[in-house]
C-alpha cells in the first residue's frame, strides 16, 4: 500500500491570518521592489498572485519564505514576526517555495537528489518512495543524473522534493513553468491536496486561468504594491 | 550540527565523484602549475656556497604549497558553484540547516579533496624537484594543519562570494592574502620536515595549526551570518 505523501497533521494557526502584511516595503539593494504591501491570507486558503514582470510577485514570496529582507513595515508569516532575523530563520523550516529555479544538482540522480533533501529538510524519508511514485519518477528516471532531464522532469523532481517537505504554507513561483498538461494538472491536483491537509498557498502564475479553479481569491500585484484584494 | 555537517559533506563528494572535477581538471592544473614553476628556476642553477643543493629543490616547499593553493581555487569555486548553479544555497537556507554544519561539511569535502591533490603533487613534487623527506611525521602535520586553514578560509570566502557577479575573481582576491601567513608557516615546516633541523619546524607547525583552528572557529560562528546576506 501507497503511503498517502501529503497526508499527516498540519497544525495551522486557528483564527488568525498565516500571513499578515502591513506597509511592507522590502529593498533588492536600493531598489524598493516592494513598495507597501498590505496583504492577508488565511489558513486554508489558496491565492493567486498575478501582474506583469517585475510587479514584485517573486521578492513578495520571498519575503514569505523569510529569504527577502523587511525594510519597512510589519509581516508576519505563521505567526512568526519577519522583521526579526531569528523568527524569518525559524519560518524557513516551515514553509516551502518552489521558485524559478528548482534547487537540484545536476551530477546527482533524480532519486539521490529527493533523498539527500528529504534528510536535509529533516522529512520522513518513507514519504521518498510514495513521492516519486506520485510524481511520475518511481520507475525509469529515478537513477538518472538531473542533468539529464527536460524542464518538465526537473520541475517534478522539484515538486516531489516538496512533497516530501510537507509544508505549511506553500509559496510556488510559476510553478507550471516547462511541464505538460499532464504535469499541470498533478501540480493542481498536489496543491489542492495540500491544502484539504490543512496547508495554505500562495501562487504566482501568468496564467490566471488556469489558476483560477485552484484558487479561493486573486491578488494583483503591480509596482511593489498589492493592487485589488489586499484582504479576504 | 555534525549530522548536518556529514550531509553536505557526503553530498559535495558525491556531486565530484559523478563530475570528476578533481580529477580531470583541479589535479592537471595543479600539475601544471608546479611543471612550469620548474620551467622557471633551472635545475642546473646551485645554491651559491652550497655546490651540491639545487636552488629547484631549495625553492620546492614553497613551490609545491602554491601550486596547491591556485589549484584550491578551483577547488572553492566548485564548491560554491554547485549551490549557486540552480538556486540550491537557497533551498539550503529554507532547509533549516545548522550553517555551521553547512560550512564544516563544505569545508570537509574540500580538505579530503585537497588531500587527495597533495599527495599526488607530493608525488610529483619528489619526481620533479628532487626532494628528500627528514621528518615524515612533520610533514604528515603541516599538511593537515595547511589543509585545515585552506579549507575553512576558501569556504568561509567563498560562501561571502557566492551571491556576487564577480565571485571568480573575487575570491582569489580575498583568499590568498588572507592565507598568505599560512603559505609562509607551512613553506618554512615543510623545508624543516624535508632538510631538517626539525626543532624548527614544530613550532611553526604550531601556528599554522593555530591558524587553521581560527579560520575553521570564524567560519562556524559567522556562516550563519554570511547565508543570510549572500
Amino acid at each position: 500500500m501507497v503511503n498517502d505523501p501529503l497526508a499527516g497533521d498540519q497544525a495551522q494557526p486557528h483564527g488568525t491570518n498565516v500571513v499578515k502584511l502591513a506597509a511592507v516595503v522590502s529593498l533588492i539593494g536600493r531598489f524598493p521592489a516592494l513598495a507597501g504591501v498590505d496583504l492577508s491570507v488565511g489558513p486554508g486558503e489558496v491565492v493567486l498572485l498575478t501582474g506583469p514582470n517585475g510587479a514584485g510577485k517573486t521578492t513578495l514570496l520571498r519575503v514569505c519564505a523569510g529569504l527577502a529582507p523587511v525594510n519597512r513595515g510589519d509581516a508576519s508569516v505563521l505567526g512568526f514576526n519577519m522583521t526579526r532575523r531569528n523568527d524569518r530563520r525559524s519560518v524557513r523550516r516551515q514553509v516551502g517555495l518552489l521558485g524559478h529555479s528548482n534547487a537540484l544538482y545536476d551530477e546527482l540522480s533524480v532519486e539521490e537528489n529527493v533523498t539527500f533533501w528529504a534528510k536535509a529538510n529533516g522529512a520522513d524519508l518513507a514519504s521518498i518512495e510514495p513521492a516519486l511514485e506520485r510524481l511520475g519518477l518511481a520507475d525509469r528516471l529515478r537513477s538518472v543524473p538531473v542533468r539529464g532531464l527536460s524542464a518538465g522532469q526537473r520541475r517534478r523532481t522539484a515538486m516531489a522534493i516538496l512533497v516530501c517537505r510537507r509544508p505549511r504554507l506553500w509559496l510556488l513561483d510559476e510553478p507550471h513553468a516547462g511541464l505538460d498538461a499532464e504535469g499541470r494538472d498533478l501540480i493542481d491536483s498536489l496543491v489542492r491536496q495540500a491544502v484539504e491537509s490543512g496547508a495554505t498557498a500562495m501562487i504566482a502564475s501568468h496564467e490566471p486561468d488556469r489558476i483560477a479553479a485552484l484558487a479561493t481569491r486573486s491578488v494583483v500585484v503591480a509596482g511593489g504594491r498589492i493592487a485589488n484584494g489586499a484582504c479576504p | 550540527m555534525i549530522r548536518d555537517a556529514r550531509l553536505i559533506a557526503m553530498k559535495d563528494l558525491r556531486i565530484e565523484k559523478s563530475s570528476r572535477v578533481l580529477t580531470t581538471q583541479v589535479l592537471p592544473f595543479g600539475f601544471i602549475v608546479l611543471i612550469l614553476f620548474g620551467f622557471g628556476v633551472s635545475p642546473d642553477r646551485r645554491v651559491v656556497g652550497d655546490a651540491n643543493r639545487s636552488v629547484l629543490t631549495e625553492v620546492a616547499p614553497g613551490l609545491f604549497w602554491i601550486a596547491v593553493l591556485f589549484a584550491a581555487l578551483l577547488a572553492f569555486g566548485r564548491s560554491f558553484a554547485v549551490e549557486s548553479t540552480d538556486g540550491s544555497l537557497d533551498a539550503l537556507r529554507l532547509a533549516g540547516i545548522d550553517p555551521a554544519g553547512i560550512f564544516l561539511g563544505k569545508a570537509a569535502a574540500v580538505f579530503l579533496q585537497l588531500i587527495i591533490l597533495e599527495v599526488l603533487l607530493g608525488v610529483g613534487a619528489v619526481v620533479l624537484f628532487n626532494v628528500q623527506l627528514a621528518a615524515p611525521l612533520l610533514l604528515i602535520a603541516v599538511v593537515i594543519a595547511t589543509t585545515v586553514a585552506i579549507s575553512a578560509t576558501g569556504t568561509l570566502y567563498g560562501a561571502l562570494a557566492a551571491g556576487q557577479s564577480a565571485r571568480d575573481t573575487l575570491v582569489p582576491l580575498l583568499v590568498l592574502p588572507a592565507l598568505s601567513p599560512v603559505l609562509l608557516g607551512a613553506t618554512r615546516a615543510t623545508e624543516s620536515a624535508l632538510y631538517g633541523p626539525t626543532s624548527d619546524g614544530w613550532p611553526v607547525a604550531g601556528l599554522v595549526a593555530a591558524f587553521a583552528l581560527l579560520y575553521t572557529a570564524a567560519g562556524i560562528v559567522s556562516f550563519g551570518l554570511l547565508l543570510d546576506e549572500t
